[in-house]
C-alpha cells in the first residue's frame, strides 16, 4: 500500500557504531508471531535495549536520552540476515524514516524501500565523520534530500551524494505503490504466464 | 554473447523493463509459510483483490511449529493465530496448504524440492532469506520481504535490480569428514558476511559436481550468509534424476519441452562473471564457527583468531567474543557444549541423518549434552524410520522430534538456555538466535554428532 511520500528531511540522528548489524538485533524472532503490521517499534533491538527481565540497558544507545531523531546511523553491513520485512517495520514505528550505512544488506535495503524508510549509503569516510559529530554534538542536524540526492552534516557544512534508482527514487518521492504499477500492465503479465513452459 | 546459467534464467523471465529502473521479472513458483505472509494477505484485501495464479503459490507452516505431540492444539496463543491465519489465507485463495500433521508438511526449503515444486531454470521466491537453498536445482531463488510477497501474491511478479554476477570454483578432492556444510563454512569464511553483497554466485567445479543434490541444497542455502541474493548450480543428469517423477514435476510432452530448456542452462563458455573466486578443495577441514555470524568460522583444529582490521571494526570483533565468552588465541577444540541441533533447511535432510548416525552408531550420547534432532520434513521422517536409522539414534540414547525450523530460529519452545553453548547444524550464530542468551558454534552433521557424543568440540575424523 501506498505509504508516505519522502522528500527533505531534517534531523538529529541516533548513532549506532557497530557493524553487522543483522535482523535478528533489529527484530529477534519469537517477536514475529504477529499477523497485523503493529506495535513492532516497542521490540526494535529488543535484547540489546532491555535485559531478561525487562529492565533497561543504560549504556545502549537507544536509551541514551542525549540522541534521538527520525535518523538511525548505522555500522557497515547493516541489516544482514534474514528477509523478515520485520526490521523494516520496527525501524518505520520506532520513528526513523532514514537509515544510514556504509553498505546495506540487499534485501533489507529491498524492504525499507518498499516501506519508505530510505537506506542512504555513503562513504566509509563521510560516516565515521558523521559518528563523530553525532557523539560530539548530539543536537548537530542532518539534512538528508531525496530529490539532490544528498546528505548533509549541517554543523560542519560537508555533504555527500548517494545513489537511489530512479524508479524508487519516484516512488518514495510521491508515495507510490509497486503493485500499481504491476497491476497496470497486467495485460503483459498474463501473455507472459500463457506462454510460461514451467 | 555469451551468457551465464543466470542470465539465462534471468533474462528467460523478464516480462518488463523499466528505464533506469528495476526489471519486471515473472515467479514460476512462490512459497509461502506463516509467518512472512499474514501482512501480504491482508494488503491484498485491503486492495479487495485475489491471488493471480494461486497454482503457483504453496504453503506450508514451520516456522512457528512445536516440534513436539503435533497433533495436539498449539498452545502458544499468538503462534496458533498465526498458523490458523495461513490455513485461512491459503483456503480464502485456493492455495495448496500443508498444515501441521498433513503429510507434505515441513520446512518450506526442505518440501519444495522433494515434491517437484523447485525446477531447474525456473524463477523461485520466499518470504525466508533462505529461498537461496532451491539454486542447487540451477534455478533462480531468493528470499523477499513481505511487500514483495504480496507483489507475487497479486501479479505473479516481482521488480529486482539485475544483480551483478559472481563465479565461485572448488575444485579438487575434498577429505574424509570434509562435507558441503563445510565447503561453503570456508568459502563464508573467506569472503565474510558481506563478501558477495550485491551478487548472484555460480557454484561451479567438481567439488560441486560431485556432490548429491542434498549436499548441493546445503552450499545454496548458505549462499544469503555471505549476502548474495542466491546462490546457483548448473542442473545435470543428477540434477534431471533427482525431480523427474516428483508429485509437481512435469509429465510427458512437458517433461520432453523442459529438458530442452534445462540441457541448454549450463553457463556459456566463455561467459564472463563480473568477480571470480578459485579455490582448493584439498585446504578445506571440518569447520566450526566461534563468534556471532557465519564469517567467523575456521577450520576445527585452529585457534580463535587475533583481531585484525581486515575482518572490520575491533569492538565489534571484541563484542562478539564476549558475548560468546571466548577469547583469542584459544583452541575450539575439548570446548565444553551443553546443546546439539541437527536440522534446519540448512542440514535437515535425510543425507544429514544418515551422516550424523553413522557417526553415533554403537556410541552413546553424553549426559551434559541435551539433543534436539529434528527432521526438516514428514518425508525425511519417513525415511529416518524406513532406512533404520532411528533404531540406531535410539539405541545411542537420542530421540527424533517432529518437523520444523525448531531451534534454527527459536520462534517455538526449541530455545537454548542463556549462556549456553549449541553446537547447530543450521545456519546463523548471531546473538540470540537459538534463544535470548544462546551461544551458536555452526558447523556439520557429523561435527554435531561427535560433539553430542564427546559433549564437548571434537573433530570427528578422530571417531571414525
Amino acid at each position: 500500500m501506498a505509504y508516505d511520500k519522502f522528500q527533505i528531511l531534517k534531523s538529529t540522528a541516533v548513532p549506532l557504531q557497530i557493524e553487522n548489524v543483522d535482523t535478528d538485533q533489529i527484530i529477534p524472532a519469537r517477536f514475529l508471531k504477529a499477523t497485523e503490521r503493529k506495535g513492532f517499534g516497542d521490540n526494535l533491538f529488543r535484547d540489546w535495549r532491555y535485559n531478561s527481565d525487562d529492565s533497561v540497558k543504560k549504556d545502549f544507545v537507544l536509551n541514551n536520552t542525549n540522541f534521538k531523531g527520525k535518523i538511525l546511523v548505522g555500522g557497515k553491513n547493516f541489516g544482514s540476515g534474514s528477509s523478515r520485512e520485520h526490521a523494516a517495520w520496527a525501524i518505520y514505528d520506532y520513528g526513523f524514516r532514514c537509515v544510514v550505512s556504509s553498505f546495506f544488506a540487499d534485501i533489507f535495503r529491498n524492504n525499507c524501500l518498499n516501506i519508505g524508510v530510505l537506506p542512504v549509503q555513503v562513504s566509509p569516510d563521510f560516516l565515521s565523520k558523521l559518528f563523530q559529530e553525532i557523539n560530539q554534538n548530539p543536537n548537530s542536524e542532518i539534512k538528508v534530500d531525496l530529490p539532490n540526492q544528498s546528505i548533509s552534516i549541517l554543523n560542519i557544512d560537508l555533504v555527500e551524494s548517494f545513489e537511489i534508482n530512479n524508479y524508487k527514487k519516484q516512488n518514495m518521492l510521491n508515495g507510490f505503490d509497486d503493485i500499481d504499477y504491476l497491476i497496470n500492465i497486467k495485460s503483459e503479465i498474463e501473455d507472459f504466464a500463457k506462454k510460461s513452459i514451467i | 554473447m555469451k551468457k551465464t546459467l543466470f542470465d539465462k534464467v534471468w533474462d528467460s523471465h523478464v516480462v518488463h523493463k523499466i528505464n533506469n529502473g528495476p526489471d519486471v521479472l515473472f515467479i514460476d513458483r512462490h512459497m509461502v509459510h506463516e509467518v512472512t505472509s499474514p501482512v501480504a494477505f491482508l494488503g491484498l484485501k485491503k486492495r479487495k483483490i485475489k491471488v493471480l495464479y494461486p497454482e503457483r503459490t504453496f504453503a506450508t507452516a514451520d516456522h512457528n511449529t512445536p516440534t513436539l505431540n503435533q497433533h495436539l492444539p498449539v498452545k502458544d496463543k499468538l503462534s496458533a493465530n498465526q498458523l490458523k491465519a495461513l490455513e485461512n489465507n491459503s483456503r480464502e485463495h485456493g492455495i495448496s496448504f500443508w498444515g501441521l500433521g498433513h503429510e507434505k508438511n515441513g520446512i518450506v526449503h526442505v518440501v519444495g524440492p522433494e515434491y517437484g515444486i523447485t525446477l531447474p531454470g525456473a524463477t523461485i521466491v520466499c518470504g525466508d532469506s533462505h529461498t537461496s537453498t532451491h539454486g542447487a536445482f540451477g534455478a533462480i531463488a531468493f528470499g523477499i520481504g513481505t511487500s514483495e510477497v504480496e507483489m507475487v501474491l497479486s501479479t505473479q511478479c516481482i521488480m529486482q535490480q539485475k544483480p551483478k554476477s559472481m563465479r565461485i570454483n572448488v575444485t579438487g578432492e575434498l577429505d574424509k569428514g570434509v562435507t558441503p556444510k563445510d565447503v561453503a563454512l570456508y568459502i563464508i569464511s573467506k569472503l565474510s558476511t558481506s563478501g558477495a553483497t550485491g551478487y548472484f554466485v555460480e557454484y561451479a567445479g567438481n567439488v560441486f559436481n560431485q556432490m548429491s543434490m542434498e549436499g548441493r541444497m546445503t552450499v545454496c542455502n548458505l549462499s544469503i550468509e555471505m549476502g548474495a541474493r542466491g546462490g546457483m548450480i548448473a542442473p545435470d543428469q543428477k540434477t534431471f534424476d533427482y525431480v523427474k517423477g516428483r508429485e509437481f514435476a512435469p509429465v510427458g510432452a512437458d517433461w520432453e519441452s523442459v529438458i530442452e530448456f534445462w540441457k541448454n542452462l549450463p553457463s556459456d563458455k566463455g561467459a564472463i562473471f563480473d568477480k571470480e573466486f578459485h579455490f582448493d578443495g584439498k585446504d578445506i577441514e571440518p569447520m566450526i564457527t566461534f563468534g556471532t555470524n557465519p564469517g567467523m568460522g575456521m577450520s576445527i583444529l585452529k585457534d580463535i583468531p587475533k583481531y585484525n582490521s581486515k575482518t572490520g571494526q575491533e569492538e565489534t570483533y571484541k563484542k562478539s567474543l564476549d558475548y560468546m565468552a571466548y577469547k583469542e588465541g584459544e583452541t575450539m577444540i575439548g570446548k565444553q557444549i551443553d546443546f546439539v541441533f541437527l536440522g534446519s533447511c540448512t542440514n535437515g535432510r535425510i543425507e544429514d541423518f544418515r551422516a550424523f548416525s553413522e557417526i553415533v552408531k554403537g556410541k552413546k550420547k553424553a549426559k551434559n549434552v541435551v539433543a534436539w534432532l529434528v527432521p526438516g520434513s514428514h518425508k525425511v521422517e519417513k525415511a529416518i524410520k524406513d532406512e533404520g536409522i532411528l533404531k540406531i539414534l535410539n539405541d545411542a540414547g537420542f530421540e527424533l522430534r517432529e518437523p520444523g525450523c525448531s531451534a534454527c530460529l527459536a520462534m517455538n519452545d526449541d530455545k537454548v538456555p542463556p549462556g549456553k553453548y549449541a553446537v547447530s547444524t543450521s545456519n546463523r550464530n548471531f546473538e540470540g538466535r537459538q534463544g535470548p542468551g544462546s551461544r551458536t558454534l555452526l558447523a556439520s552433521p557429523i561435527v554435531a554428532a561427535a560433539a553430542a557424543i564427546t559433549g564437548k568440540v571434537t573433530d570427528p575424523r578422530t571417531l571414525f
